[in-house]
This record gives C-alpha cells, sequence and structure tokens, in this order.
C-alpha cells in the first residue's frame, strides 16, 4: 500500500520510539528496523536521517512530515515548518555543565569578563546567556562535547542530558537547567493544506492513542 | 573563484526563455483584467519603507548613498507601490489596479536553500473595499497560474485579524496577545497550545484557542467553529460566498490559522500552494491601512506570486502530461 504522507525518521536516540509509534499507527516498520543502511523506504513513504535534517527535509517539502526533538528545532527557528505535537518521548534537558567541584565558570566571567562555552546548539547558548545578562564565548564543536571542559579548551558546555550519567562519568556536574525537549511532530506547511485530511487524521490519532 | 552572494542566481538562456514566457503568460492575464504595469526604482530611502512596515525595511540590504542617506533593497512591492499611489496617484480616478514584474530582496543565511534575490509578479487593486476586492484578486490569481500551465493549485484562504479579535473577544488581557501571536505566526501550535492552557480560560474559551490554528478545508470549516469564534468569522463568510459566486471556490482552502509575516494586512490574507512546492508559491492580502501611513487612506489589497516557484510548479505539471 503506498502511503499518503511521507514521514521523516530521525535516526539516533529517537528512533527506536519513532519506529514504536509509527507501528501503532499502521505503518509497516519491519524493514526499516532491520535495515540499517538503508534511507529511503518508499513503500512505508520513511526516510530516515540524522535529527537536525528532519526540518530541512520537511521545510522543503521532500517530507510531508517529520520528527524531531525540540532541541533541534530551537536550534534552527529559521525553519518554516508547522510544530503540531509533543510526541512526550525522547525527554531530556538542555543543561550548563562544568567541572565537578571547580568554579571555572563564575571566575571567568568575574576576572575576564567573560565565560567560553562549548556546544552543538551556538544559538540556544547564546541565547540563554543573553537572556540572564552574562557574556559568553561560544565554541561550536560537533562530537564529545563533555571532552571540551576537561581539555582547558572552555570553562563549561551546554549540552543535552537524559540521565546526566555521560556528564558524571566525565567529571561533570549540571550547573542550570535551561529547557526541557521532547519529540515534536512537525509538517510541511504547504501539506498542512494540501493534505489536510490526512494529516488531520494522524494528529487525531496520535492524540487518542500515544498521549493517552 | 569569483562568488555570487548566498541567495543569488545567473540565468542562462533556456532557463531564462521560460521565465519570461511565464512572467508573459501571467501578465497578459492580468493586464487582460485591467491591471496595468507599474515599475519603481529597486532604491528606495529606508525610512520611506520603513513608513509601510518596519519589519519588512529590515529585512534586507542597505546602504549609503553620496549625502550618507541610507538607502535599502526593497523587500516586496507592496510598500513602493502604496508610496507610489499615495505620492503620484492619489488625485485619479478609483479603483486603481495595477501590476508589476520586479525584483525584491530578502537578507538569508548561507547554504538556507532560500533566495534572497526573488522576481516577484503581482497585482493590486486599490480603492475596493471588503470582499469584492479580494474575491476579484484571488479568482484573476487563479486564471492567472491556469495560463501559465499550472492545474493544481490552491489558494489557502484566511483572515489575519482573526485570531486577533478572538483573543479580544474571549477577554485574554491585551499583554498576553503578542506572545500568543507570535507562536501562531511562527506556526508553533504546541507552545501556542501551553500558552493557551496557562492563560486559565474557561473549557470552550480555551479549545477554540487552540483548536481554530488547525481548523482548514471547504466551507465545513465553518461549521466546526465553537460558539466564542462564530461572529469574527463573518467576513471570512461573506468573502468564500462571493468565491463561490465566480466559481473559485473549490479551489480555495479555508486555513482559519493562516496568518502573515508582514505587518500591514488588515483582513482577508491568501497564499498560494502547488504540490510539486513544498513552499507557498505566494500570497498577499488586504492592507486597508498601509497607503494612509503615505498620507492618502483608501482600502486595498493584492497578491505577490514568485515567479521563479511558479516555473518549478509548471516544470512538474508538464512531467505529468
Amino acid at each position: 500500500m503506498k502511503h499518503k504522507l511521507t514521514v521523516a525518521v530521525p535516526r539516533g536516540a529517537l528512533f527506536a520510539d519513532t519506529l514504536d509509534l509509527l507501528d501503532t499507527l499502521g505503518v509497516e516498520t519491519g524493514e526499516v528496523r532491520s535495515n540499517d543502511r538503508k534511507l529511503l523506504f518508499e513503500d512505508a513513504g520513511i526516510v530516515t536521517m540524522r535529527p537536525g535534517d528532519v526540518p530541512t527535509y520537511v521545510e522543503h517539502g521532500a517530507a510531508d512530515i517529520g520528527i524531531t526533538g525540540k532541541d533541534v528545532l530551537l536550534e534552527q527557528p529559521q525553519r518554516e515548518v508547522y510544530e503540531l505535537l509533543d510526541l512526550g518521548y525522547g525527554r531530556c534537558e538542555m543543561v550548563v555543565a562544568a567541572r565537578t567541584g571547580d568554579d571555572a565558570l563564575a571566575e571567568s566571567l568575574r576576572r575576564l569578563g567573560r565565560m567560553r562555552v562549548a556546544t552543538k546548539y551556538p544559538r540556544v547558548a547564546s541565547r540563554h546567556f543573553a537572556e540572564t545578562g552574562r557574556q559568553a564565548e561560544i565554541v561550536e564543536v560537533k562530537g564529545s562535547v563533555e571532552l571540551a571542559p576537561l581539555t582547558g579548551l572552555v570553562d563549561g558546555i551546554v549540552d543535552l542530558t537524559a540521565t546526566g550519567t555521560t556528564l558524571r562519568e566525565n567529571g561533570l556536574e549540571v550547573l542550570e537547567e535551561i529547557v526541557t525537549c521532547t519529540a515534536r511532530l512537525i509538517a510541511n506547511p504547504v501539506a498542512h493544506k494540501l493534505k489536510a485530511p490526512d494529516m488531520d487524521a494522524l494528529v487525531d490519532r496520535i492524540r487518542q492513542g500515544h498521549l493517552a | 573563484m569569483h562568488p555570487i552572494p548566498p541567495g543569488t542566481r545567473d540565468v542562462l538562456p533556456d532557463e531564462m526563455s521560460e521565465l519570461r514566457s511565464i512572467s508573459r503568460r501571467l501578465r497578459e492575464a492580468f493586464e487582460s483584467s485591467g491591471y496595468g504595469e507599474v515599475w519603481t526604482p529597486l532604491l528606495e530611502y529606508e525610512e520611506v519603507l520603513r513608513t509601510g512596515d518596519d519589519a519588512a525595511a529590515g529585512a534586507g540590504y542597505r546602504m549609503f548613498d553620496a549625502r550618507g542617506q541610507v538607502l535599502a533593497l526593497r523587500s516586496d512591492m507592496t510598500i513602493p507601490i502604496a508610496r507610489l499611489v499615495a505620492t503620484r496617484l492619489a488625485g485619479g480616478t478609483e479603483p486603481l489596479r495595477l501590476c508589476y514584474f520586479a525584483h525584491a530582496y530578502r537578507a538569508v543565511g548561507h547554504g538556507s536553500g532560500h533566495q534572497s534575490e526573488f522576481l516577484q509578479g503581482g497585482l493590486e487593486l486599490i480603492g475596493v473595499a471588503g470582499q469584492a476586492g479580494e474575491a476579484e484578486v484571488i479568482e484573476l490569481t487563479l486564471a492567472a497560474l491556469d495560463a501559465a500551465g499550472l492545474a493544481r493549485h490552491r489558494i489557502g484562504l484566511g483572515d489575519g485579524a482573526l485570531y486577533r479579535t478572538l483573543l479580544g473577544d474571549l477577554e485574554v488581557p491585551a499583554e498576553r496577545h503578542h506572545e500568543l501571536l507570535e507562536r501562531l505566526s511562527m506556526r508553533d501550535l504546541v507552545g501556542l497550545e501551553l500558552l493557551v492552557d496557562g492563560l486559565g480560560l474557561a473549557p470552550d474559551a480555551r479549545d477554540t484557542l487552540v483548536r481554530l490554528p488547525a481548523l482548514r478545508g471547504g466551507p465545513e470549516v465553518f461549521d466546526r467553529v465553537g460558539g466564542p469564534a462564530r461572529g469574527a468569522l463573518d467576513g471570512l463568510r461573506t468573502l468564500y460566498a462571493a468565491l463561490d459566486d465566480r466559481g473559485a471556490a473549490d479551489r480555495v482552502i479555508l486555513d482559519l490559522g493562516l496568518v502573515r509575516m508582514l505587518g500591514y494586512y488588515t483582513g482577508a490574507v491568501y497564499e498560494v500552494y502547488d504540490p510539486a512546492v513544498g513552499f507557498t508559491l505566494g500570497g498577499g492580502g488586504r492592507y486597508d491601512e498601509l497607503i494612509g501611513r503615505f498620507g492618502a487612506p483608501r482600502p486595498a489589497c493584492g497578491i505577490a506570486l514568485d515567479v521563479q516557484r511558479v516555473h518549478i510548479a509548471q516544470a512538474a505539471e508538464e512531467g505529468l502530461r
């Protein structure tokens, strides 16, 4: 059966829960589960990608709807997509963290007039420090952010954490919680109008089933 | 490497002849309905653009002239035409029917996939108040896109003032309106619901504010609106009936959550969709206060199409045949 809506599905932390959700909606996910190299599943109407790419595919209409984290949406506010539903799963905190027991962030701010912060979320981090009236120099990194303060690259980090285990294991502690992030259902603005009945049916089923 | 700025592009002969052909067909449709083509300067004084709309003036490129005055590239054609009407055509007979094919500019980021320079083809109907004006513009837009070779296009129709009116009717404190309307215009329905829940309203008022932005479709939409919003929909209902009389209603999608980013819209707003393109092909609405900001108040409405996106839709349509 050809599906009416193309769904952008994030690989990574939200992958398993997203496939479980699609199962409850009657989407055939067996092939997606059994094949982690293939990216496009035309029969099921699924495309898989990194969570950060989901808003791009949906904004351009390459997928009608998509699932991604609120952290991704906060970092890409310019994307013209509808945010339709908070799916509730994938809950984690965007936090400010630094080496346990050391006062590097506050000391740098006091003596050097700014703190150095590493993050994969430069917009969220800049905005948080601007809103709280502190000068911060944002260092954008792509990989394990926890490494940055341990090597002296920065005084602290802004990152996502679900349980805090990775932070603790690297000798870091949470100092501030910025925002709670969960998985969100997003939609292309044109598909939202032209495929309204399909999209509303999907949203209603998720609301009734998943969020009940 | 001799780069060109992000969001700009060169056009070679094959594409250019197709773009010209689309512009020509749109223009013929506009002109045969009495819309005369106008041209305004690419550069305007920033202060003049700001008179029209503060946000629009700040959206693009600025420079200084030899006397140190701030010039800006227009971000749309509606503000320059409002200036033109108020200064050059204020004494003439009305209604005025004007059309244009011209570039406009908005700043975009690197790699965003958006254009910072784009060719707009549009029309403005000045001096016709209310639904008669909007119905004419919508019907002509649909016909012009037919002439350009599209077949599956639709127009989304909403009321840019609807949600604001509703907030007032439901006695939501005025200081909360801005954040609610901001969530709506950012299409953040999750954030909107959170804010509405925080208002402490009665259940039916709360449901109306949460559900209204998702209501879109045919005339059945009017029946799905709860009590508090019914009265606020009278204008849209009259317009839909006028479109029905003209045989255009079946290609119009009512959309009660539709708002347009530009601040000068005062009533009906519309967007143009085609299934081949993930972005809107264009949009417009009623702007009854804009020309008055230039000193010659009169009702007006209009629409602008992105010619390049119309081309993408037309090419896709050809591929289907």
